[in-house]
C-alpha cells in the first residue's frame, strides 16, 4: 500500500510563482526514502504537500488510500509528521518537555501517556538530560533534535525530515541514523530531505531527485550517482568515492568505502 | 607580524559551571586560511566571539588571556573598531538578516550605508558581490522570504561587501547543496587570493581538506591539535574527537588496514588520492 501517492501536483504561491510542477510518486508505507537536490528545487514545498501544511494547485496527493483534499492539516498531521528545516519555525515552547508534550497535550491525551511518550521520544533524540532547558539555550543542532522528538512523539506513521544533517557534527549524525532506523524497525515511513550525500547514501537505498520544480529521478543509489546527465542536470556531484572510483576508470556503481574496498582487490 | 594573536585565554560564561575554553593560544598570519574543527557546543563559536571582542562585553562571564589585533589589545578597542578589522558570517542565515530591508540588494548594502560609503561606491561593490555569489536573480526580492541556502549566500555577501581584513565564517554551508557548497568555497578561495585572513568553522571535513591550510582542533577546553590539513586529516586521532576525517583519508586508511595497499602518505584530498592510486593495485 502507499503512504504516500501523487498524482500530477502542482503547487503555486499566491503571486502566481510555480514552486512544484507536474510530480508524481509513491512512497510505499514502512519505506525510507531520501529526496535530494539543489536549494530551490521544490522539495520542501512537495513534502510540505505530504502533511497538509501546503495545499497543491492541481493534482491529486492520496495519504494511505485516502484523497489529502478532504481532510483537514490537523487530520493529516496525525498521520503525517513533517520536522521544519528551521527549529525556529517549530519551537515556541519554554521547556524542551512542554515542546515535545504540546501537539499531545493540544489531542487531550492523558497525562500518564503524554509522560510516556514524551520521556520515549526524548531517549530516542538524546535529550532526556534537557527536558527542563529552554529549547533556545540549545545549541541550534540540538534543538533540531528537539523538534524530531516532537513529531516522533505523536507517533505518526510517516516521518519527514527536512535538512537534518545541516550544522550537525559526528556524534549528532550517528544519532540521526539511529533514529532513523529505529523508526525504519517500528515500521514507520521516513523521508528525509538532506545535502549530505554520505548520509544519503548510508541510510538509503531509493533516492529521489529533484529539479527545476520537478522529479527528475527515482531509483536506487548506485543508479542516481553514476547516472552523469542526471546528476548534471540537477546540480549534484557524486560522493567523494565514487568520484575517485570514476577518475581511476575502477567499475561502475562504487558509491562508498566499502563499495571501494570490496572492488580494489579484483 | 602576526594579524591575530591569542595568548593563554581561558572563558567561562557566567552562569556556566564550568569553564568552557582554557589556555587557548595560537597566532594568526595575514593571509592564512584557518579552519577550527571540534564537535558541537565545544566552544568553536565562543572562540569566534572571543576573537571578535563580544566576549566578555556582550556574553558576559570570566575571562582571562589576551587577544592582540595588529598587535593591539582589542580591550582597548571599541565593538566598532575591531568591526571594521573582522567579519563575521553567522551561523544561522535566519538570524543574520537584517529584518529592516525590503530587498537583498539593499539588505547587502546596508552595513556600507552605515559607514557612510559613497553612494556610487556602494552600488558598485553590492553589484559585484551579487554576481560573485550567485544572488543576482535575487536582487529584489524580501530578504525575508528566501530559502535557507539563499538566505546563506545573502549573509555572506553582507559581510563580504565590507571588505574587512580577517573574515570569521561560521558553518557557512550547513543550509546549502552541494553547489552552493562549492561556490561558497570557491569564494573563500577568492579572498584568500586576495590575501584576507580567513577562519572558517565548518564540519564538512572533505571540503575543509581541499581548501584549508591549517586545522585548529578544540576539545575539552583545549587545542589539541594545530598543524597542516594534511596533518590533521590523516591521522585517525581526529574521529577520537568527534569529527570525521575526509572520505579519501578513510578510504586509504582501510585499505592500508587490510593490508591491501600501503601510503607513503595518507592523501586527505581528491586529487591527492588520484595520484597515489593510480596505476597501483591492479
Amino acid at each position: 500500500m502507499d503512504a504516500i501517492r501523487f498524482e500530477h501536483v502542482t503547487f503555486a504561491y499566491d503571486n502566481g510563482f510555480v514552486a512544484v510542477d507536474d510530480v508524481s510518486l509513491n512512497i510505499s508505507v514502512g519505506e525510507k526514502v531520501a529526496i535530494i537536490g539543489q536549494n530551490g528545487a521544490g522539495k520542501t514545498t512537495t513534502v510540505k504537500m505530504m502533511n497538509g501544511l501546503l495545499r497543491p494547485k492541481s493534482g491529486k496527493i492520496m495519504v494511505f488510500g485516502e484523497e489529502s483534499s478532504k481532510k483537514t492539516t490537523a487530520t493529516l498531521s496525525k498521520k503525517v509528521g513533517y520536522v521544519f528545516q528551521n527549529p525556529g519555525d517549530q519551537i515556541f515552547n519554554q521547556t524542551v518537555y512542554a515542546e515535545i508534550a504540546y501537539s499531545l497535550k493540544y489531542l487531550k491525551m492523558d497525562k500518564a501517556e503524554i509522560e510516556r511518550r514524551v520521556m520515549a521520544a526524548a531517549q530516542m533524540c538524546h535529550l532526556a538530560d534537557e527536558l527542563q532547558t529552554n529549547p533556545y539555550d540549545l545549541p541550534f543542532s540540538i534543538r533540531k533534535f528537539v523538534t524530531i522528538a516532537s513529531v516522533v512523539a505523536m507517533d505518526v506513521d510517516v516521518v519527514i525530515l527536512d535538512e537534518p544533517t545541516a550544522g550537525q557534527d559526528l556524534l549528532g549524525l550517528m544519532y540521526q541514523k539511529e533514529i532513523i532506523e529505529q523508526l525504519h524497525q517500528m515500521g514507520k515511513t521516513v523521508i528525509t530531505i538532506s545535502h549530505d550525500m554520505e548520509f544519503v547514501i548510508e541510510n538509503f537505498d531509493r533516492i529521489i531527485v529533484m529539479a527545476d520544480k520537478k522529479v527528475v529521478g527515482d531509483a536506487n543509489k548506485r543508479e542516481i550517482f553514476w547516472d552523469f546527465e542526471l546528476l548534471e542536470r540537477a546540480a549534484l556531484k557524486q560522493p567523494v568515492v565514487a568520484q575517485l572510483a570514476n577518475r581511476l576508470d575502477m567499475k561502475r556503481n562504487i558509491i562508498n568505502i566499502v563499495d571501494f574496498v570490496s572492488e580494489y582487490e579484483k | 607580524m602576526a594579524v591575530l594573536e591569542l595568548k593563554d585565554v581561558s572563558f567561562k560564561y557566567q552562569l556556566a559551571k564550568e569553564t568552557i575554553l582554557e589556555n587557548i593560544s595560537f597566532s594568526i598570519e595575514k593571509g592564512e586560511f584557518v579552519a577550527l574543527v571540534g564537535r558541537n557546543g565545544v566552544g568553536k563559536t565562543t572562540l569566534c566571539s572571543i576573537i571578535r571582542g563580544l566576549i566578555p562585553t556582550f556574553h558576559t562571564g570570566t575571562m582571562s588571556g589576551q587577544v592582540l589585533l595588529n598587535g593591539l589589545d582589542i580591550n582597548e578597542m571599541s565593538i566598532g573598531d575591531i568591526a571594521l578589522h573582522i567579519g563575521f558570517v553567522f551561523q544561522n542565515p535566519f538570524v543574520q538578516v537584517s529584518g529592516v530591508k525590503q530587498t537583498v540588494f539593499e539588505e547587502v548594502a546596508y552595513g556600507l550605508e552605515n559607514l557612510g560609503v559613497e553612494r556610487s561606491e556602494i552600488i558598485r561593490r553590492v553589484e559585484e558581490m551579487l554576481i560573485q555569489l550567485n544572488i543576482d536573480h535575487l536582487r529584489s526580492k524580501h530578504p525575508m522570504q528566501l530559502s535557507g541556502g539563499q538566505s546563506q549566500r545573502v549573509a555572506l555577501a553582507s559581510v563580504l561587501v565590507m571588505d574587512p581584513e580577517i573574515l570569521i565564517i561560521d558553518e557557512p554551508t550547513s543550509q546549502l547543496d552541494p553547489q552552493g557548497t562549492e561556490e561558497v568555497f570557491e569564494t573563500i578561495r577568492l579572498l584568500k587570493e586576495r590575501k584576507k585572513t580567513i577562519i572558517l568553522v565548518e564540519h564538512k571535513v572533505d571540503w575543509v581538506a581541499e581548501y584549508a591550510d591549517r586545522i585548529l582542533v578544540i576539545n575539552d577546553k583545549h587545542i589539541v591539535k594545530d598543524a597542516s590539513a594534511n596533518e590533521v586529516f590523516s591521522d585517525p586521532m581526529l574521529l577520537e574527537t568527534g569529527n570525521n576525517l575526509p572520505q579519501v583519508a578513510l578510504l586509504a586508511l582501510k585499505l592500508r588496514e587490510l593490508g591491501k595497499l600501503d601510503f607513503e602518505k595518507i592523501p586527505t584530498t581528491l586529487d591527492e588520492a588520484v595520484k597515489q592510486l593510480k596505476g597501483r593495485g591492479e
